[in-house]
């Protein structure tokens, strides 16, 4: 990303949209949008300033829900470029409010609330569409109870709670859990404003409430105004305290998931959604297992599958290495339903085809591994280029020409092709690159033979 | 004329980064105490060192302060020093008398609650920076010419498909193809799936683009004997049918591809009767004997076991490919795979395996642990799913076989410097960042002389590597920062060539000089990493901007 930021020949045009795009190979004339972020790109220095002082806290679509983020942001604290963004539907100021905060916090004066969306026109040779894809969405597999069961997380969300910058700094806190401590924060806080009340009133009076109530309730102070407060705010006070030590009581018991499953081919190799395989889904699994060994090695994991599919360099050594020194037991089967059991534990239903035996079994953690989709929006970005897809909504190729889309031209790498992992991707990249040099230098060619 | 000491003229630049750095530090006493430091002349403030204000900042602090040496105490050296460095050459101070001093990263986000002790820290590090700047001296960048011209060794479809991809954009280059023929692996293959290609009207097609393109030589019946140079500059000796030619060339592409293991002593293999993928696919393209009435194929022989760990990748999908085939020319034929893992990863293989199931090929599971028995007429295998053994008719018992490396891969491999891994397979610079370089510049790799990859990756990569190798070739000449290794004291050297054995770039080599045997460091293959220095026993060699004398004082300055 870095040398993407800063490579003299490339210009970042991030935020930004196709919005058509003329002409033909070698002399394409293509239409952008650049979108209004309320920020000058060449004034921010992506300190970071404004975001902390901003007061309008926003759930975090990067960390995949799990954390926070402000109105005003950048996506990710690495991101290239660092230029912050106004996130305009969340924004006190551009929703009418008063505010301003970022405007008064930024020192290089870069926040600008007027800005709005610039068209720009380059005229280029090739085009490269390196537009990704979409994790699937396993809420539409009823009987994974994925948004039911707390516990049941996609790998994506399971990455952001390894990742040491992640929501939980790299503890493998399960989502029932964090729920619970979330809960607790928020009755603390209740409890230490009416507890502040009532010590108000146990000091006028001299006297411990709880002493005081038992006393009301037998009947004294009947008309005492005053003394009906302090009682009202006592009750309401127990009202916060006693489900208040109740969680805290079950918070004791919290660990970290220890019990892990993973489950493959969560959307792929599935009639009802993806019939491909996505590829990379063993990999990550195993992967994901062997670092939550590392960070906890009581940890256990079961990856259920019905091909392990352990197919790049090295990619069978590091399966066999998981096997053998991360607790990693490799299930066959297809597993056919997850349910609730005791302590939000996850219980997952399978037939081990070994044995021929339908079992169950009771995780901390299930690591759903979903299915590469099809990026959202790729239908109008093909139409717009004028490529075709396949039946998927990939960017349609051949495997004689496997990054040249069906129109010369345009090419494509990565995942926008078809499901594929870094190495891969990074050498398409390379395939796509040449593809496009190629178009650019027969352009040059035509050039010099017009001149003379 | 090496300057004297007292006309060291430092200036240090304190970025505050908004607040990330003065909001938890204290800057002004940072200031007082930078201004006292030995050498030390100018100190100033900035708001955002790295802004266009901050930058002039240091410009004239160079021209008015006639300084001779900057410090900029801010944020990381990953993003920021070329920022640096490039203005003070700008303002006509050689960008290497500059100095970084991170006081962000490792001090004041990771001290946001101890103001003192991580001020105390910064001025630690300060003082660190400014007793290495005062002992920094000038370099000049490096700059080397390529010679515009590539070789690419292995004319399969990998490195045809390289050679065509330069050649189409204009540069010339040799391809040396150890058979007499090219196209590799392709020419004993039938049809290509998933698609069912012809492999001989690829090969035909691809060889006729190659050997009409005039700005490729092609080489065949020939082998590379002896590889001289680094990048931009080789000299390579082929040997031919007609002597050996000598060719100088600028970048080199490995795509040596890989060999079908033969599994003498496996599974009762004869060739015959049970033969392996390779022979299945010769049988299929002389048309299949119709008395062949039922197939069984056996997948991962001699691979996934303890002598080749490894999955070799393209193995299930020629066997799925070749289980169609037959089920085609002989349709009352029963074909069935055992497996392990069917390894149809991504779209169109596994759209190919659902497609052979529907055409009747038959799929059991086998545990290594319980492998099928070949016998006369029959193979036995425990079926899992049904708990017991079955017993599978068999006139023709196939086996699949993984890609192995090349036997001269390891004479590759000395020639050219760059490694193999522990299967034989070259081992790329990164395994995710780089998989089609080597860590040496100038030498590129594809196809399954990397790792067994089938013809859309072969492809692929081949168009890879050459984008990669046409990156020095469209400059015409590589530029490196000179933090590089020297031989500063050419006495201590004793030519024992440790040094050489130890570098990761082939950047060394030992020469014979009047003094007798002596290290010479190319100096544009070197990457500065200081394996070297740090091991030569002598002292002899040494990093630029990283001398032992300036380590020192850094020390010196932390102990103070």
């Amino acid at each position: 990303m870095l040398d993407v930021g800063r490579h003299p020949n490339i210009e970042l045009l991030a935020y930004s949209e196709v919005e058509k795009v003329e002409g033909e190979a070698g002399n394409f004339k293509v239409t952008i949008r650049r979108k209004g972020r309320y920020v000058e790109e060449d004034k921010c220095t992506g300190c970071g300033a404004c975001a902390e002082k901003c007061p309008t806290v926003v759930s975090d679509a990067f960390n995949e829900g799990l954390g926070e983020r402000r109105a005003i942001y950048s996506y990710f604290a690495q991101g290239i470029p660092s230029t912050h963004t106004i996130d305009a539907d969340h924004c006190r100021q551009l929703n009418g409010k008063k505010c301003g905060i970022c405007a008064k916090t930024c020192q290089a004066e870069a926040i600008n609330f007027d800005q709005e969306d610039r068209i720009l026109e380059l005229d280029v040779a090739g085009i490269i569409i390196a537009a990704g894809y979409d994790v699937f969405d396993p809420s539409v597999i009823p009987e994974y109870r994925y948004r039911e069961i707390a516990n049941v997380v996609t790998a994506i969300e399971f990455e952001r709670l390894l990742s040491a910058s992640g929501p939980t700094g790299g503890h493998m806190d399960r989502p029932s859990d964090r729920a619970v401590e979330a809960e607790i924060a928020g009755l603390e806080k209740k409890a230490k404003k009416s507890q502040k009340a009532i010590s108000k009133l146990e000091e006028k009076f001299n006297e411990p409430s709880a002493q005081f109530y038992k006393k009301y309730q037998a009947g004294e102070y009947k008309d005492d105004e005053d003394r009906k407060k302090w009682a009202d705010k006592y009750t309401a006070h127990l009202a916060v305290t006693e489900p208040l030590e109740e969680l805290k009581k079950q918070a004791e018991g919290f660990t970290v998931a220890k019990r892990l499953a993973f489950i493959q081919c969560v959307g792929s190799r599935d009639f009802r959604f993806y019939p491909f395989c996505s590829g990379y889904c063993c990999m990550h699994s195993i992967k994901e297992a062997i670092i939550s060994h590392e960070h906890e090695p009581e940890t256990t994991s079961s990856i259920f599958g019905m091909d392990i599919r352990a197919v790049g360099k090295g990619f069978e050594e590091y399966k066999i290495r998981g096997g053998n020194n991360s607790n990693i037991t490799y299930v066959r089967g297809r597993v056919a339903e997850i349910t609730e059991g005791p302590d939000n534990n996850p219980v997952v239903i399978y037939e081990d085809t070994r044995e021929r035996k339908v079992k169950r079994q009771e995780f901390d953690m299930v690591v759903l591994a979903t299915a590469c989709a099809p990026i959202k929006g790729i239908a109008e970005l093909a139409k717009t280029l004028g490529v075709e897809l396949d039946k998927y909504n990939f960017i349609k190729t051949s495997s004689l020409s496997p990054v040249d889309s069906t129109t010369p031209g345009i090419f494509v790498c990565g995942c926008a092709e078809s499901p594929m992992d870094v190495p891969e991707s990074v050498a398409q990249a390379s395939s796509a690159a040449e593809r496009a040099a190629e178009i650019a230098f027969q352009m040059d060619l035509e050039k010099e033979k017009a001149v003379a | 004329m090496p300057e004297k000491k007292e006309d060291i003229r430092i200036g240090v630049f304190l970025c505050h980064c908004g607040s990330n750095i003065a909001g938890y530090l204290n800057m002004e006493e940072l200031a007082e105490f930078s201004e006292k430091l030995p050498h030390v002349t100018f100190v100033q403030r900035n708001l955002y060192t790295c802004s266009e204000g901050g930058i002039n900042e240091i410009k004239k602090g160079i021209k008015e302060q006639n300084l001779n040496r900057v410090v900029v105490a801010s944020c990381t050296p990953r993003t920021h020093e070329p920022l640096f460095r490039s203005s003070c050459g700008e303002a006509g101070l050689n960008p290497y008398l500059f100095e970084m001093v991170n006081i962000r990263d490792q001090c004041s986000w990771v001290h946001m609650k101890e103001q003192e002790d991580g001020t105390n820290k910064a001025k630690d590090l300060v003082r660190m920076g400014v007793a290495k700047a005062a002992l920094l001296e000038p370099q000049e960048s490096i700059m080397s010419e390529v010679q515009v011209r590539a070789l690419v060794i292995g004319g399969g479809i990998a490195g045809m498909t390289s050679a065509l991809a330069l050649a189409n954009r204009g540069y010339e280059g040799g391809l040396v193809e150890r058979e007499e023929a090219l196209g590799g692996l392709l020419n004993n293959l039938n049809k290509l799936g998933p698609t069912m290609i012809e492999a001989d009207e690829l090969v035909e097609e691809k060889t006729r683009s190659v050997t009409g393109n005039s700005n490729i030589t092609v080489f065949t019946n020939a082998r590379v004997t002896e590889v001289q140079g680094f990048i931009g500059k080789y000299k390579v000796d082929i040997e031919t049918e007609s002597g050996v030619k000598k060719i100088d060339i600028g970048v080199i592409i490995v795509a040596t591809g890989g060999r079908p293991f033969v599994p003498e002593g496996l599974y009762n293999y004869d060739g015959k009767r049970v033969v392996t993928q390779l022979e299945m696919e010769k049988l299929l393209k002389a048309g299949l004997d119709p008395a062949i009435k039922n197939v069984v194929m056996i997948q991962c022989v001699g691979s996934r076991n303890e002598e080749r760990p490894y999955c070799s990748r393209i193995c299930c999908q020629t066997a799925v490919k070749n289980a169609m085939l037959i089920r085609e020319l002989n349709p009352d034929a029963k074909v069935s795979i055992l497996y392990r893992d069917m390894q149809m990863y991504g779209v169109e293989n596994e759209e190919m395996f659902r497609d052979s199931k529907a055409k009747g090929v038959r799929y059991i599971n086998y545990d290594p642990a319980n492998p099928p028995q070949v016998e006369p007429d029959k193979v036995r295998v425990y079926h899992a799913l049904l708990g017991r053994d079955m017993d599978l008719p068999a006139d023709l018992v196939v086996l699949s076989t993984p890609l192995v490396s090349q036997e001269d891969a390891e004479v590759i491999s000395r020639l050219l410097r760059v490694p193999v891994d522990e299967n034989g397979f070259f081992l790329e610079g990164h395994v995710k960042l780089k998989p089609l370089d080597f860590a040496t510049d100038g030498i590129f790799l594809c196809g399954s002389a990397h790792f067994p990859a089938n013809i859309r990756e072969a492809v692929a990569q081949g168009l890879g590597a050459a984008s990669r190798a046409s990156i020095p070739l469209s400059k015409g000449s590589v530029v490196v920062e000179p933090i590089i290794s020297v031989l500063a004291d050419e006495d201590a050297c004793r030519g024992c060539g440790l040094c050489v054995a130890l570098c990761p770039y082939g950047a060394l080599e030992i020469q014979k000089t009047e003094k007798g045997r002596k290290v010479h460091v190319i100096d544009v293959a070197c990457k500065g990493c200081g394996v070297c220095a740090a091991t030569c026993y002598q002292h002899a060699l040494s990093i630029n901007s990283f001398t032992d004398q300036q380590i020192e004082a850094q020390l010196e300055a932390f102990l103070d």
